[in-house]
């Protein structure tokens, strides 16, 4: 937190004169700069953080979605008919839509763009497909700068979707104010596939199909499951092994899962919303019914959303969130660059092979080559840092 | 400063557009595209000119390639490439024409800015090899 003594960021990377061009088109409304600007940072080309320094200013205007699940639970069609609804209430709607890549070619079919046939020809929804394929950075960042970008150019809604399959996608979608978690009604095993790992993140649940024989009791176990994490404002996180184990493995231990944090966030927000009140004021997660086909129940979806963005709001979770949300890009940007230090250094030490061989010939040993390693980087901070205290 | 390494896939739009209801061919070709480390979106079937514009330009893609099996490539065509001027896309985008078109017309589509046709039975190899050599570079 920026007390007297935080250091002033006079760093912030400095944009070339063309991309300095291609920010002042972005914010001025160009679609070719925005979809230009949004390559650059997929690609990683050289002079993409500057830009995505220079819109972080003009951010934060969007009601940012996530939209996941697993495959053929109709994501792509819904948020179709989510783009639609929300034009014809005026907003203006940005997409980004997440498809896997082959692990062997780096090749893609991103099919996802079929599905947008209410919004095709309407500039003002602007869709963009993204491939998983190996984001150094992490996808999660390319996918959050992307937001960005959006956000920046000024849509008022921006929706991430993303098959829900792994840490990777998980992790994609956290970086959304709200989180909605589609379902396909018919197998009650789906509905336990859930519990590793998604449905700790859901702010809505949504049975889609709902036409479906099934679809009732799919919903009937949602509504079970969420009550189950509800049961009690002490026994939610010791019953959920998920919701702890997540916030683990990237957050460095002390980002809690988004409905964990929200406890300690509670506050004077009585009257936020359309929901039943029955205990605290923290958020309980809905489950809806859509047939993302015809459009039937994306009206109420919206209505959700839009309660979920007010009780955001009205109960300061928002700040909460946020504040975790950036303490997680300023630690997966600082653990990216440092690696990338370390290992330019292991590749002027000979490269990886070579120093695994010495191991192997006990000539040395992994800690002491980490050492080494690090050693020489340490030392440079530490001086730097001394060298800040005595101006 | 970073030392993050540029990752740069190609990036193709399959377009079919018009009436013609015949998409194996874009199927087989997204497909051979894929397997080539390209990223393909796939427009689906009956778009409009400005349906394909949009796609190509929101999608950012290097390459557009447009399927047509209906002869109406004679005005289906030259719209999308004034669509693409129109968005200052035409100069960086590679526009490829796939299907059954006259040899008296593949000159006109060239006129306009085609940069190649290929009928069938183009060999996949011919067309991945064309793109890998004629992909516009970016700044």
């Amino acid at each position: 937190m920026a007390g007297p003594d935080a250091p002033a960021f006079a760093d912030a990377p400095s944009l070339s004169d063309a991309d300095a061009a291609l920010v002042e088109d972005l914010l001025s409304g160009s679609h070719r700069a925005l979809a230009r600007v949004i390559t650059k940072i997929e690609s990683r080309t050289p002079g993409y953080r500057a830009i995505v320094s220079a819109l972080h200013e003009h951010t934060g205007g969007a009601d940012v979605i996530g939209v996941t699940g697993s495959p053929g639970a109709g994501k792509s069609t819904l948020v179709d008919k989510l783009a639609a609804a929300y034009r014809e209430r005026g907003d203006t709607v940005g997409v980004i839509a997440v498809d896997p890549s082959s692990p062997y070619t780096g090749g893609a079919v991103l099919g996802d763009r079929i599905r947008m046939g209410s919004n095709v020809g309407d500039m003002d929804v602007f869709f963009r497909s993204m491939s998983a394929r190996g984001q150094l950075g992490g996808l999660s960042t390319a996918t959050a700068d992307a937001v960005k970008a959006l956000d920046a150019f000024g849509k008022d809604v921006v929706v991430l979707e993303t098959v829900g399959a792994g840490q990777n996608e998980v992790d994609v979608v956290r970086t959304a104010d709200t989180v909605a978690v589609l379902v396909q009604p018919g197998s009650g095993d789906d509905v336990q596939t859930l519990k590793a790992g998604i449905l700790e993140i859901g702010d809505v649940f949504v049975v889609n199909k709902a036409d479906m024989d099934g679809a009732q009791r799919t919903v009937a176990e949602l509504e079970e499951m969420v009550h189950r994490r509800e049961g009690g404002t002490t026994g939610r996180g010791a019953g959920h092994h998920g919701a702890a184990s997540m916030a683990s493995t990237e957050g460095g231990g002390s980002a809690g899962s988004h409905h964990d944090a929200g406890h300690s966030a509670d506050s004077e927000s009585g009257e936020s919303d359309a929901r039943d009140a029955d205990a605290d004021d923290s958020w309980t997660p809905e489950v809806l019914e859509t047939v993302a086909n015809t459009g039937e129940g994306v009206e109420g979806l919206i209505e959700t959303f839009d309660a979920h963005a007010a009780y955001l709001r009205e109960s300061g979770e928002i700040e909460t969130t946020e504040r975790r949300r950036y303490a997680e890009e300023i630690r997966t940007l600082v653990r990216a660059d440092v690696g990338a230090l370390a290992t330019a250094e292991i590749e002027r030490r000979g490269g990886i092979d070579r120093l695994a061989e010495r191991v192997r010939d006990r000539e040395t040993d992994p800690y002491a080559v980490a050492e080494a390693i690090v050693g020489p980087i340490a030392d440079c901070v530490e001086e730097a840092a001394d060298g800040d205290r005595d101006d | 400063m970073s030392a993050e390494q540029q990752e740069r896939a190609v990036r193709c739009l399959v377009a079919k557009v018009g009436l013609d209801g015949h998409d194996r061919g874009a199927h087989v070709i997204a497909r051979a595209f894929r397997d080539a480390g390209f990223e393909v979106v796939y427009s689906g079937l009956h778009r409009a000119p400005e349906d394909i514009v949009q796609a190509a330009v929101q999608e950012d893609v290097d390459v557009l390639g447009i399927s047509i099996l209906s002869g109406a490539h004679n005005t289906l065509v030259p719209k999308v490439i004034e669509g693409l001027k129109e968005y200052d896309a035409f100069d960086d985008t590679l526009v490829l024409v796939g299907g059954i078109i006259p040899d008296e017309d593949e000159d006109d589509l060239k006129e306009l800015g085609v940069a190649e046709v290929f009928g069938p039975g183009t060999p996949m190899e011919e067309t991945i090899e064309f793109i890998r050599n004629n992909v516009p570079e970016r700044a």
